[in-house]
């Protein structure tokens, strides 16, 4: 009787275990299932621009069209590179965005160091001063900055597309925090050795802060690159538009009429970001991901 | 240790050096964010109570007769109902669809990392560049969505032309781009949820859904609302997939309140409605930034 009842629990037990490793069997094929499904549509845009780019233009005005260019040319490449000035806002684009992440590194570092580390009256009061700047978004600032830059001469020039963005709450925000988590011992340590604030700051703090700082610095990096209203707004000839602007001004001119040289142009655009996020994937996803789960 | 390490020799002129240098180190980013954030607001405000169109050499102050003219405006009110359409469905599919998908990848699969990786990757491109691909996309005769639709049986429309769907459009773009990032923050939310908590709750017989909703529900709450708030917030903020897909057309069907805003200041040339658009959006996104810090606030006690 005992035993019946014993094997009775443990028939019920296996079946439980049965069941439950059908039931995480099945959902590791959703997984799998979803895998596919969200890749493939998430990639198909991506893959459709890259394959259009090699597309002779007759193909692509054939309904259906094409899943695979069926005589693959480069030629929309330097079309596209001779049908607008990409050089020019090649070396644009990379000006602004280079000078602007640098700017941004740099304030943020300082900054930072200050309100941690120095001593002065009020600085609270300076935190929560930069830090409700990030309630203003760099939208609705547009009409102003551009009256300013008037007001400056700046229109249509680097100062003009680099000043504004050149500042940054959020990235001092970012850096602040780590800074605080660092051992107060290293820098006393240093101070009893005679090391001023600025060794203290340059051979000490960025060294360990690293990892925040590459955040900070790719995410200005992405952003400046994709910048698309202010560069707009502020830049009014070719010779000083950037990327964005430029590809948008490639649509206009080739538009409808001819869709490789276009993808041609966008892959100028998305190349160097996707290259980018290839080799600092890691970085990226994980800033992203460890700053929403702390807050 | 410190305290005993500072002596007294530490003269007033060394503080003052402290105090000098922290004014040196934070003024640069102080003074820019003075200058292009802080005092674009009050110049913001300024213009929005004058009536000037950027080149006349008289600015004539029309005190609150902006704000009368542009809210009762039924291009505003087109605008508003476009922001809140495009706002509220944007935000619900790519949070449903983030949560959805982030609940099945939220196992030890091969390749999850490089799936989350491809998910991610249209959050890093330029809004410009994708609005242009998805144009192709679009095109009701040679696009790639007609080729599917086709497959089914089903005629395309005319998606950027007819003012019925070009908000659709315009949606789906948007969601495309932004649900890896829902993705991304929803795992990282998953993976932040003691797993002992599930075995417990596994042991007392708690099925999948009941470990759904008092589990995974509950801890993912703070993620859920960081999400809400950040993602209504960059929907406020869309601009460029919008200006280069269908420059708020057709017939005022995509014009959201950052195009309008953009409308009103850089193609009519009228800074008093310009202003009172800033404000506006000022105010609804202050709002919003204010119910987020209340809450980020809240979890830092609680914690």
């Amino acid at each position: 009787m005992a035993l019946e009842q014993d094997i009775s629990i443990v028939r019920t037990g296996s079946g439980a275990v049965a069941s439950a490793r059908r039931m995480a069997l099945i959902w590791r094929v959703l997984g799998y299932l979803a895998i596919m499904l969200s890749v493939v549509i998430i990639g198909l845009p991506i893959y459709w621009m890259l394959i259009a780019s090699f597309k002779i233009s007759r193909e692509i005005y054939t309904a259906p069209p094409s899943w695979v260019p069926l005589a693959p040319t480069l030629e929309n490449y330097p079309n596209a590179w001779n049908s607008a000035p990409f050089a020019r806002y090649y070396i644009n684009s990379i000006i602004v965005t280079l000078a602007t992440t640098v700017s941004k590194m740099t304030l943020a570092v300082l900054t930072a160091y200050a309100l941690v580390f120095l001593r002065f009256p009020g600085k609270n009061t300076v935190f929560l001063i930069i830090l409700a700047a990030l309630m203003v978004p760099a939208q609705i600032t547009i009409v102003p900055n551009f009256l300013t830059m008037g007001e400056l001469g700046f229109v249509n020039t680097y100062w003009g597309l680099i000043l504004p963005g050149a500042a940054t709450a959020f990235g001092t925000f970012l850096m602040r925090q780590y800074f605080m988590t660092l051992p107060h011992e290293i820098f006393e340590a240093a101070e009893i050795d005679g090391a001023g604030h600025m060794r203290r700051l340059w051979e000490i703090a960025v060294p360990l802060a690293m990892p925040a700082l590459v955040t900070t610095g790719l995410f200005a990096v992405v952003s400046e690159w994709n910048d698309f209203l202010w560069p707009l707004i502020i830049t009014s000839t070719d010779d000083m538009r950037t990327l964005p602007i430029g590809v948008f001004r490639l649509l206009d001119q080739e538009g409808f009429a001819n869709w490789g040289v276009v993808m041609a142009g966008t892959m100028y655009v998305v190349l160097p970001v996707i290259l980018l996020f290839i080799w600092a994937q890691r970085y990226i996803v994980e800033g992203i991901a460890s700053g929403a789960v702390k807050g | 240790m410190s305290t005993v390490s500072i002596p007294a020799y530490r003269s007033s002129s060394r503080e003052w050096r402290e105090r000098l240098l922290f004014l040196l180190l934070v003024g640069p980013n102080l003074i820019l964010l003075a200058a292009f954030t802080f005092w674009p607001m009050l110049y913001n405000a300024y213009l929005s109570l004058i009536s000037w169109n950027f080149l006349s050499p008289t600015r004539r102050f029309v005190g609150l007769r902006n704000y009368e003219s542009v809210l009762s405006s039924g291009i505003f009110r087109i605008v508003l109902t476009n922001t809140a359409i495009f706002t509220i469905v944007s935000v619900v599919l790519t949070m449903l669809l983030g949560l959805g998908l982030a609940l099945l990848l939220n196992r030890p699969l091969r390749w999850r990392d490089g799936a989350r990786a491809i998910l991610f990757t249209p959050t890093v491109l330029s809004g410009a560049a994708i609005a242009i691909v998805w144009i192709y996309i679009f095109d009701p005769r040679f696009g790639l969505l007609a080729q599917i639709l086709g497959w089914f049986g089903i005629g395309s429309p005319a998606w950027l032309s007819d003012p019925n769907w070009a908000m659709s459009a315009i949606i789906i773009v948007y969601v495309w781009k932004n649900l890896g990032y829902a993705v991304v923050i929803y795992l990282a939310g998953l993976q932040a949820i003691d797993r002992t908590l599930y075995e417990a709750a596994e042991i007392d017989g708690a099925g999948a859904w009941a470990q759904f909703r008092h589990v995974t529900v509950p801890g993912l709450s703070p993620i859920l609302f960081f999400l809400l708030v950040t993602s209504i917030l960059a929907c406020f903020q869309a601009f460029d997939i919008i200006a280069v897909m269908t420059d708020g057309g057709p017939v005022n069907a995509t014009n959201t309140l950052v195009y309008h805003l953009y409308e009103r200041g850089f193609v009519q040339s009228q800074a008093g409605p310009a202003g009172v658009v800033a404000m506006v959006m000022f105010v609804l996104m202050l709002i919003l930034t204010v119910l987020q810090l209340r809450l980020v606030e809240r979890r830092v006690h609680y914690s």
